[in-house]
């Protein structure tokens, strides 16, 4: 069942990378209201840059397609970030998780999945090639 | 993003300010690539102090710099790394590679 949110905020935009900054921004202003650390700050922003940017440049490589950002607050101040774009999928989940995997070009340095993790605490993908791809990331915020 | 290029004796130090991600990392990577190929600098230094905010596209900003200055027989050092950023390099190790000061 889902857990119900005390609070939450949907927002929509096109893949252009100039949204990039304005979506780690958004997620990190709304996260304020549970208090966290600079350091939560930070790792929330990077976790939101790297999965934004996967969008943007992987679902959408020719094209410029809808990115979605949820952010709800659940019970025990955690914070639960959904990434969601309709662009082509992921073919192999398990590999683009590796290390140092990237289909990118060169400003990426296959790092993207690697950082979602270690700046969350749950990280999960679901992905359909030619669908799109979903990004559920939830961080519980420990506060000041 | 912004970049500022400066070199004394062969060492040429680049500055970033502001926020280094996908967005301005191609950018970044040009203005350092033809800032390596106009001096051929012996030492190069990249201070990141002004940065705001890095992601993993920083990481490629870095390890290019790393390349075209080591290739050339080179030095490459990073200096000034805000708490953010290195947070982002720690979880990537990038730290076993290049010299973070």
């Amino acid at each position: 069942m889902k857990t119900k949110a005390e609070n939450e905020v949907v927002f929509q935009f096109p893949s252009h990378s100039v949204n990039e900054g304005f979506a780690r921004t958004a997620v990190a202003c709304f996260t304020a209201q549970m208090d966290p650390t600079l350091a939560e700050v930070g790792d929330i922003k990077t976790a939101v840059s790297e999965a934004v940017t996967n969008a943007i440049l992987h679902a959408y490589p020719d094209v410029i397609g809808e990115v979605s950002v949820r952010v709800r607050r659940l019970p025990g101040n955690v914070a639960e970030i959904t990434v969601r774009d309709w662009g082509v999928g992921i073919q192999d989940v398990e590999q683009a998780r590796k290390p140092l995997y990237t289909t990118g070009n060169e400003e990426r340095s296959g790092m993207g999945f690697t950082i979602m993790e270690s700046f969350t605490d749950t990280l999960r993908i679901r992905s359909r090639v030619g669908k799109g791809t979903t990004v559920v990331m939830k961080k519980k915020i420990t506060g000041k | 993003m912004e970049l500022n290029c400066k070199t004394v004796e062969r060492e040429l130090t680049v500055s970033l300010s502001g926020e280094l991600d996908h967005h301005g990392a191609r950018e970044a990577i040009r203005t350092i690539e033809r800032a390596v190929e106009c001096n051929l600098p012996r030492r190069m230094v990249l201070d990141l102090s002004r940065v705001s905010f890095m992601d993993s596209s920083g990481i490629a900003v870095l390890l290019r710099g790393y390349r075209r200055v080591t290739e050339t027989g080179g030095t490459f050092r990073v200096v000034g790394v805000p708490d953010q950023a290195r947070r982002v390099l720690d979880a990537a190790g990038v730290g076993k590679l290049i010299d973070i000061s």
